[in-house]
C-alpha cells in the first residue's frame, strides 16, 4: 500500500475531500442505475400478472425458468 | 448472416440469452471495479505534478469513455430501427439514454472535482468540457423526446433521428483537445503508439475501464429486459413466463 496510516488515506495529502467525494458520487450514481431497473422489474411483473388476470387467465404452472 | 440477424432481433431470444449473460457480466463488473478502484486509490503512487487528485482518473476516464461509446450504441441502434424497423433496436436505443445520461453526468462532476485542485477552477467553457455537456443534453433530449410522444412508434423514429444527428458531437469530443487550445489534458492512452501514462498508473485504469464497460452492458440488458416484458406483454411466452395460463 502506498499510504502509511489510515489517516493518510483519508487526507491524501490535502486532496482527500476531492478524491473521496468524487468516488462517493460515483458509487451512489452507479447504485442508482442498477437499482432503478430492479425496482421497475418487480412492479412490472405485478402489473403484468394483474393484466393477465383481467383478461381471464389464471395462475398456471410456473415457466421452467425466468431467464 | 440474415438468419443470425433475424434471430438476434427476436425479443424472446434476446431475453433468454441476456438472462444467461447477466450473472457473468455482473461478476466481471464487480471484480474489475473493486480491484481497479482499490488499486488506484491505495496502491498506485501519486502523480508527480498533480498529487493525489489524479486518482480521480480511475472513475473519470472510464465514465467519459463509456458515455461516448454508449452514445454510439444508441445512435447505431437508432439507425437500425429506422432502416429495418426492428423493435429490439428501438428498445436498445431508448434504454441507452438514461444510462448514458448518468455516466455523462459522472464524467462532468468528477471532472469538475478534479479540476478544482488541478486547474484551480471547477469549470471552464472550453471545447472538451462544453462538448461533453452537449453530450449530456443530447441524452436528456432523447429521454424527454421519447416521453413527449403519445405514439411510441413516432417517438422511436424522432429519437433515432435526434441520436443520429447528435452523433457528430462524438468526434468533436474526441478530438477537441487536439483541435482547440484547452485546459484539459490530451489523451494519455494510445492504441497506436506508446501511451504517455506510466504502466503503474495504467494497469488499474484498464481494469476500471473494463469494469465500466461491463457495468454499462449489464445495466443496458436489465433495462432492455424490462422493456421487452412490457412491450411483448400480449405474447404467449411472456404470459407463460409470468406463470399465467389459460383457464382449463
Amino acid at each position: 500500500m502506498y499510504f502509511e496510516t489510515i489517516q493518510d488515506v483519508w487526507a491524501m495529502a490535502g486532496h482527500g475531500p476531492y478524491v473521496w467525494s468524487a468516488y462517493v458520487i460515483t458509487v451512489l450514481t452507479l447504485a442508482g442505475l442498477l437499482w432503478a431497473p430492479m425496482r421497475n422489474q418487480s412492479s412490472l411483473k405485478r402489473d403484468l400478472r394483474a393484466h393477465y388476470r383481467r383478461q381471464g387467465f389464471v395462475n398456471g404452472p410456473a415457466a421452467e425458468s425466468e431467464d | 448472416m440474415w438468419g443470425w440477424f433475424h434471430k438476434w432481433s427476436s425479443p424472446r431470444w434476446f431475453y433468454q440469452l441476456s438472462g444467461r449473460l447477466l450473472p457473468w457480466l455482473a461478476m466481471l463488473a464487480a471484480l474489475t471495479l473493486v480491484v481497479g478502484v482499490a488499486w488506484g486509490l491505495l496502491f498506485v503512487p501519486p502523480d508527480y505534478k498533480q498529487g493525489n487528485s489524479f486518482r480521480i482518473i480511475y472513475i473519470h476516464v472510464p465514465a467519459a469513455a463509456v458515455a461516448m461509446a454508449g452514445y454510439m450504441v444508441m445512435a447505431i441502434a437508432g439507425a437500425i430501427s429506422l432502416i429495418w424497423r426492428i423493435k429490439l433496436a428501438d428498445m436498445v436505443m431508448k434504454c441507452c439514454a438514461p444510462i448514458g445520461a448518468a455516466l455523462t453526468f459522472l464524467a462532468l462532476v468528477t471532472g469538475a472535482i478534479w479540476g478544482k485542485p488541478t486547474w484551480g477552477t471547477w469549470w471552464v467553457w472550453d471545447a472538451r468540457i462544453t462538448s461533453v455537456l452537449v453530450l449530456f443534453f443530447l441524452y436528456v433530449g432523447v429521454l424527454a423526446l421519447y416521453e413527449s410522444f403519445e405514439n411510441k412508434e413516432a417517438a422511436g423514429r424522432a429519437c433515432a433521428i435526434l441520436a443520429l444527428v447528435g452523433a457528430v458531437n462524438i468526434p468533436v469530443i474526441y478530438w477537441s483537445v487536439e483541435w482547440w487550445y484547452s485546459l484539459h489534458q490530451p489523451a494519455s492512452i494510445s492504441f497506436t503508439g506508446e501511451s504517455s501514462i506510466h504502466p503503474t498508473m495504467l494497469r488499474p485504469l484498464l481494469l476500471t475501464i473494463t469494469g465500466f464497460y461491463s457495468f454499462f452492458a449489464m445495466c443496458l440488458l436489465l433495462y432492455v429486459r424490462n422493456e421487452i416484458l412490457s412491450r411483448e406483454r400480449n405474447t404467449r411466452w411472456v404470459r407463460e413466463l409470468m406463470g399465467m395460463a389459460a383457464k382449463a
